[in-house]
């Protein structure tokens, strides 16, 4: 049963009495039920969600009316709420329990959303295909046998078949916007450092952020600019004021009029034929609409995967070093005669492969005699990149491209060759690596019949602009 | 043939010292030592997923202030980096430091030596938060931890290798002790931990030019011990090199129970740190404003005071020693000699006597008597009105007894004040030469020392109330009469 019911739906009728709380919530609640099979939640905090779904009906009642009343919400499994299993899918957390909540948990909270669960994912938000879970892969509610993306595939699903309204996942080098071009749904990266990274389990920290994922860019707007803003626990937030972005989604002073789009990424061999084709009508369609369109050269992009890997798994292979059974997190229970024993058998036998593949690499990147040839050299790209972006924006109010060059892949498809799935990434670890915000909004239907959208970036600190060009396309 | 007659020895010195800040340097967690183990520890110290950072001022501050007394230069862009390695006490698999910006650049401590002074030439002090405790001999099966200490602000002074001798070591380090004291950046307890040194040790033929193979020295938890380590891998080192063995780079450790180093770990065994920039901190700024500003709140410093009290104030070597013995002593002195200039006779009262009943308070001295007060003795010993004698033994300790007296009110009480009379002192001197013939005789057979029994004699007669330099002047006045 299709139950989709946007931010302002449920205030409307929660006002009208035609709604509750708790009746919003035991619909997602059946509806979880009814798609175990997708494998999107690890756990439904069934009985807790519905607890406060009445004390917030009571509150309703008592004339105490919350920005996300009654929202219902889901979080990826990389992020801390207190008293709850963090687990980032991975067998080394199986049984841990947050002690404390992320920033961004303890805002929906006050705003009076309602978490429903926590969501699979790839262990530590390694993936783009969700199928590097120690819990088992998700499934595409569209097409069963085609990965949801990844690496918030379980985020995606559910928010794709209406488990919850809200998810929260990470977007470390497009973990938000792929999984929600896969899903069709809207997916929403904001500045680095726009929302606290206070209690989101660290991959890689200074490309991580916290993203969004709805039905429609205005219920992004709403969580966005509730849980965003400068944060005592985290240097790295962002200190500037938040707009109050969803006001702004219609003002056309924001929307972005010149558009640019890359020569390099419509030229490259793993973009799809049919989306090529739909971008070009698009490109086409906007110029007839007196948009400014035009590509512009970027020679690095073939220099975006390597970069984006090589310096994400030297963080992680640092930010996971903390898992080794000491304080907390899974312990080997063979006899270990020594220390470096014990180390070598928690985390061997605690971590999945992907994981470890991407700690080892790490390590070697930031190695003695290796260092400089490879984190110096990316740190220099990066640095490169950063220039070339911002001489973008000079010209430009917006930089446009598809999302992934593919729609969803059949499981397996790319299992195989960790460079072809990496690869995956060449359109979405751009914003990453330069730390601006980026967009994914549903649009079109591929021939293979899965969705595929259009993925937009605007300078740092600039999401009114972005949210508003989104919504824009939305209704295009 | 002594060691240093063969061998040049070449020491650099790594202390490492805890900031006295209220709170760790990424956490608001309190930074106190002898807590219950495992009280100060929030998910932030303990590496909780998902925990980040926010930098603790106080601690760059400090670390400021310390770098302005070892006159070093500030770095303005600062940004941490991860010292990556596993231990179980290293909560989230990486320290935190300053791998490549350290904080303060170059600079120098000058220590004082029976030869004369020492400038000791810094390479850098820079800020890196302590790991927990590992504590290996409270229980057979176990190691315990304690993350109290875990993220804790530490500056590392790290010195050039130009110390040359055990002592300088010895001198540095009391120095830098002094310093963090002095500053306030630091208890500078070596028991506590709150400073702790390491030795880098190499040895050279004498005039070479090359270092020799270093050896680092770990643990060594005082003054004395760093000294003695020196002392004994400078002779194990020496003896080695003497029969043409050679000296393997490792990390040895002190045993203060029987005096000797042993190996810890070979350098093939050394860890690669992978150090990259710490993404959780964003990198701070010391711009000269603030510099400055750090500068003005510092209390003057030992070096300064040094050249003031020795030129300014002609006093010597040794005495400023003794003034700069601490920061409570040297602040104490200068207020006094605010209220008047005589320099020396300060130096001997506060330094003699007043020393002698102060208290040390974490590591200052302080002093019973109200600066007023002690400016006020100081002169009349200055001018002659009392002897030092009469004020250590009777004034200070009625004025123990009762501080708020104003000095010319227990001079009063006391009736101290002595009699400079020349006609009433004479009297006494005539008497006492009449009554001491023998003496008299002795004194002008050539046996100048009986001149003291005669003082003594005219300060009985007297009760005390001659002025003694007066009494001296006319003794000798009256035996010059009757030699002629």
């Amino acid at each position: 049963m299709e139950y989709k019911v946007s931010i302002a739906l449920l205030h409307t009728q929660l006002a009208s009495g035609t709604l509750t709380c708790v009746q919003h919530v035991q619909q997602y609640l059946t509806n979880i039920q009814a798609n175990t099979h997708l494998n999107a939640f690890l756990e439904v905090f069934e009985a807790e969600a519905l607890e406060r779904a009445a004390y917030l009906d009571e509150l309703w009642q008592q004339g105490t009316h919350l920005p996300l009343h009654g929202v219902v919400v889901g979080l990826k499994d990389v992020i801390s709420y207190q008293g709850h299993k963090l687990s980032a899918a991975s067998k080394i957390l199986e049984n841990f329990t947050a002690v404390y909540s992320a920033t961004a948990v303890e805002r929906l909270l006050q705003a009076g959303a309602i978490i429903i669960g926590r969501q699979n994912c790839d262990e530590f938000a390694m993936g783009g295909s969700n199928e590097n879970s120690a819990f088992g892969k998700v499934l595409n509610a569209l097409d069963n046998n085609r990965v949801p993306g990844g690496s918030s595939g379980g985020s995606a699903v559910s928010v794709q078949a209406n488990l919850c309204q809200i998810s929260l996942g990470t977007d470390t080098g497009g973990s938000v916007r792929q999984p929600a071009d896969f899903c069709g749904i809207v997916g929403v990266k904001p500045t680095y450092g726009r929302i606290s990274r206070h209690g989101l389990l660290a991959y890689a920290s200074s490309f991580d952020q916290i993203g969004i994922f709805s039905h429609t860019v205005q219920d992004a707007a709403l969580v966005l600019e509730t849980i965003a803003g400068a944060d005592n626990f985290d240097s790295t937030a962002l200190p500037s004021a938040v707009p109050p972005y969803s006001q702004y989604l219609h003002d056309t002073q924001l929307q972005a009029k010149r558009f640019a789009y890359f020569k390099q990424s419509f030229e490259h061999p793993s973009l799809d034929t049919h989306i090529k084709q739909q971008f070009e009508q698009l490109f086409n369609d906007l110029r007839r609409q007196g948009y400014t369109v035009e590509a512009v050269d970027f020679p690095l992009l073939p220099y975006v995967v390597p970069t984006y890997y090589v310096l994400t798994t030297a963080e992680a292979s640092s930010n996971l070093s903390r898992y080794d059974g000491v304080k907390f997190g899974y312990v080997h229970t063979q006899a270990i005669q020594s220390l470096d024993e014990f180390y070598k058998q928690n985390r061997s036998n605690g971590f999945g492969k992907e994981v470890k593949r991407r700690i080892m690499l790490g390590n070697f990147v930031l190695s003695a005699g290796y260092f400089d040839a490879y984190y110096t050299k990316a740190q220099q790209v990066r640095q490169l990149l950063h220039t070339q972006t911002q001489a973008i924006f000079e010209q430009f109010d917006a930089i446009i491209s598809p999302t992934v060059p593919t729609p969803a892949f059949p499981f397996g498809e790319k299992s195989a060759s960790p460079i072809d799935m990496f690869l995956a990434d060449i359109f979405t670890v751009h914003a990453n690596l330069v730390g601006i915000p980026g967009i994914s909004v549903p649009k079109y239907t591929h021939i293979s019949g899965m969705p595929f959208g259009i993925q937009v970036f605007t300078n740092k600190e600039k999401e009114a602009e972005l949210l508003a060009t989104a919504a824009f396309f939305e209704q295009l | 043939m002594m060691i240093t007659d063969l061998y040049d020895v070449v020491i650099g010195l790594e202390v490492h010292v805890q900031l006295n800040t209220t709170t760790k340097l990424f956490s608001a967690d309190a930074n106190l030592f002898g807590a219950q183990p495992n009280t100060h520890t929030s998910p932030i110290t303990l590496g909780h997923p998902g925990s980040v950072l926010f930098l603790n001022k106080e601690a760059i501050t400090k670390a400021v202030q310390m770098g302005i007394a070892c006159n070093c230069t500030i770095t303005e862009y600062n940004y941490f980096a991860r010292k990556n390695y596993f231990y179980p006490d290293l909560p989230k698999g990486y320290q935190i430091s300053q791998h490549t910006v350290p904080i303060c650049v170059g600079g120098q401590v000058y220590i004082h030596l029976p030869e004369g002074g020492k400038h000791i030439q810094l390479n850098r002090i820079h800020l890196e938060e302590d790991a927990g405790k590992s504590i290996h001999d409270a229980n057979d099966a176990y190691t315990l931890l304690d993350y109290n200490r875990a993220g804790v602000p530490l500056i590392e002074i790290v010195t050039e290798p130009c110390l040359q001798s055990a002592e300088e070591a010895y001198q540095y380090l009391t120095e830098i002790r002094k310093l963090v004291r002095w500053v306030g950046v630091s208890d500078g307890n070596m028991e506590e931990g709150s400073l702790r040194c390491d030795a880098n040790i190499s040895l050279k033929p004498k005039g070479a030019t090359t270092l020799g193979t270093k050896v680092e020295v770990k643990n060594l938890n005082s003054i004395r011990n760093v000294k003695k380590a020196i002392e004994v891998e400078v002779e194990r080192m020496a003896a080695l090199l003497q029969e043409g063995e050679p000296i393997v780079q490792q990390t040895r450790s002190f045993n203060a129970d029987n005096d000797t180093t042993f190996a810890l770990r070979d350098k093939e065994e050394a860890n690669d740190y992978r150090y990259f920039p710490e993404p959780d901190a964003a990198p701070f700024l010391v711009t000269d404003e603030v510099v400055k500003t750090i500068q003005q709140s510092l209390p003057p410093l030992p070096y300064t005071l040094y050249q003031e009290f020795t030129k300014a104030y002609a006093l010597s070597h040794y005495d400023a020693l003794q003034l700069l013995a601490d920061k409570g002593i040297a602040t104490y002195f200068t207020q006094v000699v605010a209220e008047q200039p005589f320099y020396k006779t300060a130096v001997n009262f506060i330094c003699g006597p007043l020393k002698a009943v102060s208290q040390l308070h974490q590591g200052d001295t302080v002093f019973p008597l109200p600066v007023a007060t002690t400016a006020a003795i100081v002169q009349l010993i200055h001018n002659k009105e009392l002897s030092f004698s009469v004020v250590t033994e009777k004034l200070l300790p009625y004025l123990l007894q009762h501080p708020s007296d104003a000095v010319t009110v227990a001079v009063e009480k006391l009736g101290l004040i002595e009699n400079t009379d020349d006609a009433d002192v004479l009297a006494w001197v005539n008497q006492a030469l009449t009554n001491h013939p023998d003496k008299v005789a002795a004194y002008l057979a050539g046996k100048k020392a009986v001149l003291g029994a005669l003082l003594g004699e005219v300060k009985r007669l007297s009760a005390g109330k001659a002025n003694p330099q007066k009494i001296q002047i006319l003794l000798e006045q009256q035996l010059q009469l009757l030699k002629k």
